[in-house]
């Protein structure tokens, strides 16, 4: 058993707010990302968690114990570093093993407990290596080892993965999971990439300048994001957004016409006035090539061809650049002006403030709906 | 010939020129010494002469050696030791956990060099009158450790900087308490700064003149002292002076030549960055 919650975590670094109010709820055995632009707080957040820095204001607790002035190494936390942090001087073993030494287990025990870590992360062979003579790739999983080692209650990674070139990126994001499945423990992970967030959590936290922005399932972030900002930042290649005016609400759907004259019926749960200004978002997975009419029609700037799938960037007449996802075969070529189509229930739409206006039928795998972000951890 | 190798010449030959004018006055220096007192003087010099022992024969008979060889290597590494004890933790707390004022508290230790020492001079010595530290090794001790710590305080800070924070912070995670963290993770981790640093202090105390021929006498003299008894009101005895120079300045040059890899990368720390 292995949770944290946080009530209303704030951190400030002088006169600079970093953190403005965190509450937060981790389950036991859950992985928990954290994820938003840099300077967002996401990593202040986890060294708050760590003890590595001094929380401000609010309560830290770590498997129902308050924890707030507990120092680091009391909290049962293990840490894996963006930069890795492995002790240089000293071999693959004694870095595993430096927490258990500092701890006066016997050295047999020792021992044993390093070659059990090493084993799941097929370390084995490089135990008497010094951190400098190991690839990247080997240094991520001696720095993962280093926390398996010290059977903490809750894992935190900072980043870890940023530091590897992409393929090793996606293999590490692999084990990383089966780890969580194989330690079944709880997990805190700290990311910029939207993509290791989605394929890693169970829970994505977002975070934006020091605040919660949305809580809930990776599913439940791309399908009902709360805001246009979760719903820019989940899902790759970004989210489109179009300005539109509400034209008509009948029966849990709103009529939009879009400022380049297409109209969309669009079934969210408004209650909204004729002529209210409002956003249309459409993810570029769902707008279909369509040769004649169409929502919107525009000319093709650019085409990406990654063979498997087709990346359009497309201008419209009012200006706006879309982003489409096409077939790895599809016909389109530069300068073709083409038509976009798009099912009305794969539509998302936002008021003035960026608020997102819910869906009338939830998706079936986001879950039941998450209360909203700024009050979940109560 | 080629501009780069025409290049390379020159600052190989300027390189050359300015070790030599540093380097000569050492070279005249440890001639003289083998010098008689006639050849000593003799204007214009002599370039060729039979050299002979006879000053440093004359120079063990006047003062014992030895005694002051003790003393300078009793109070250059025991204020070593003793700065390195202090400054340790001074520049682990300013590297790893600054404050507001951290840089102004350097900026302030290093200024203290500025102060010319003849200004603290008199206060000095009447403290070290009335604690019964005058001529004693204990004394000059604590004036050396003290004259030397900004600088070995300021090094140490700059060589506990280049230790990344986080392998500290990983060790803080296993469990290392602050003493902990600094036997096993900080000490190890920036040992070449720290030779570097004491290698530096032992130099600095041992050609220090200024406090040790001001605060010590018979018992508790080094060897900048022993030097300076050669000067005596009957006129300066070049040859001596030089033999006794040389004595006292080789146990040093050997010491530095031998410890020079580590010199270097001490002293140009920071600017090879």
């Amino acid at each position: 058993m292995a949770t944290v919650k946080l009530t209303n975590i704030k951190k400030s670094f002088g006169d600079v707010d970093i953190i403005k109010g965190v509450s937060l709820g981790i389950e036991d055995r859950e992985f928990c990302v954290f994820v938003g632009p840099s300077g967002c707080g996401k990593s202040t957040l986890l060294r708050l968690i760590a003890g590595l820095e001094e929380i401000t204001g609010g309560d830290l607790f770590i498997d129902g114990v308050r924890s707030n002035d507990v120092p680091p190494p009391k909290r049962g936390l293990a840490m894996v570093f963006q930069s890795y942090a492995l002790y240089p001087h000293m071999s693959v073993a004694d870095n595993m093993g430096f927490s258990l030494k500092l701890g006066h287990v016997a050295k047999e025990e020792r021992d044993k407990k390093v070659n059990d870590a090493a084993r799941v992360l097929q370390l084995e062979p490089l135990l008497h290596r010094k951190p400098k003579e190991l690839s990247g790739g080997q240094r991520q999983r001696v720095a993962i080892g280093r926390a398996i080692v010290r059977n903490p209650k809750v894992f935190l990674f900072d980043e870890p993965l940023s530091n590897l070139d992409a393929a090793l990126r996606v293999q590490m994001r692999i084990e990383l999971t089966r780890l969580h499945d194989v330690l079944a423990a709880t997990m805190i992970y700290v990311t910029h990439d939207q993509v290791e967030a989605m394929t890693m959590a169970n829970k994505i936290v977002v975070l934006q300048a020091g605040l919660i922005e949305q809580v809930g399932s990776p599913l439940e972030l791309y399908h009902h994001p709360n805001n246009k900002f979760v719903a820019g930042f989940i899902g790759s290649p970004k989210m489109n957004f179009l300005s539109g005016t509400v034209t008509g609400v009948k029966d849990g759907v709103v009529s939009v016409r879009l400022a380049g004259g297409g109209a969309i019926a669009v079934p969210v749960e408004g209650r909204m006035n004729g002529g209210t200004e409002v956003t249309l978002g459409i993810r570029p997975e769902h707008l279909k090539v369509v040769t004649d009419g169409g929502l919107l029609r525009g000319e093709v700037l650019v085409v990406e061809r990654l063979g498997g799938e087709t990346f359009l960037h497309v201008k419209t007449a009012t200006g706006d650049l879309l982003t489409i996802q096409a077939d790895g075969d599809s016909p389109v070529n530069m300068h073709d002006t083409i038509g976009l189509q798009a099912n009305p229930a794969d539509c998302h739409l936002f008021d003035q403030t960026g608020l997102a206006i819910h869906r009338t039928t939830r998706h079936p795998l986001a879950g039941r709906k998450a209360p909203d972000a700024s009050h979940s951890a109560s | 010939m080629n501009k780069a190798l025409r290049r390379k010449i020159i600052v190989t030959a300027a390189a050359w020129a300015v070790a030599l004018v540093i380097f000569f006055p050492i070279l005249w220096m440890f001639f003289t010494g083998f010098k008689t007192e006639v050849d000593a003087v003799a204007v214009p010099p002599h370039i060729f002469f039979s050299p002979t022992v006879e000053n440093y024969v004359a120079v063990q008979e006047r003062a014992d050696y030895l005694k002051f060889f003790w003393n300078s290597i009793v109070v250059s590494v025991g204020s070593t030791v003793l700065a390195l004890a202090i400054a340790v933790p001074c520049a682990y707390a300013m590297a790893f956990f600054p404050t507001k004022r951290t840089k102004d508290t350097l900026v302030w230790m290093l200024s203290t060099k500025a102060l010319p020492a003849v200004g603290v001079l008199v206060p000095i010595y009447l403290i070290f009158r009335d604690l019964g530290l005058l001529d004693t090794r204990t004394g000059l001790l604590i004036v050396y450790t003290l004259v030397n710590l900004p600088i070995v305080c300021w090094m140490l800070f700059s060589f506990f900087k280049e230790v990344p924070r986080e392998v500290l912070e990983a060790g803080r995670m296993d469990g290392a308490q602050p003493k902990e963290e600094l036997y096993h993770l900080l000490l190890p981790l920036s040992l070449p700064g720290i030779a570097s640093t004491s290698l530096l202090a032992i130099i600095l105390s041992w050609n220090e003149a200024f406090w040790s021929l001001n605060l010590t006498a018979a018992n508790a003299a080094p060897l900048t002292a022993f030097i300076a008894s050669f000067s005596s009101p009957e006129g300066l005895f070049w040859a001596k002076l030089s033999a006794a120079s040389t004595m006292a300045i080789a146990p040093i040059l050997i010491f530095g030549w031998m410890s020079q890899r580590q010199l270097v990368r001490g002293l140009t720390f920071g600017a090879v960055k």
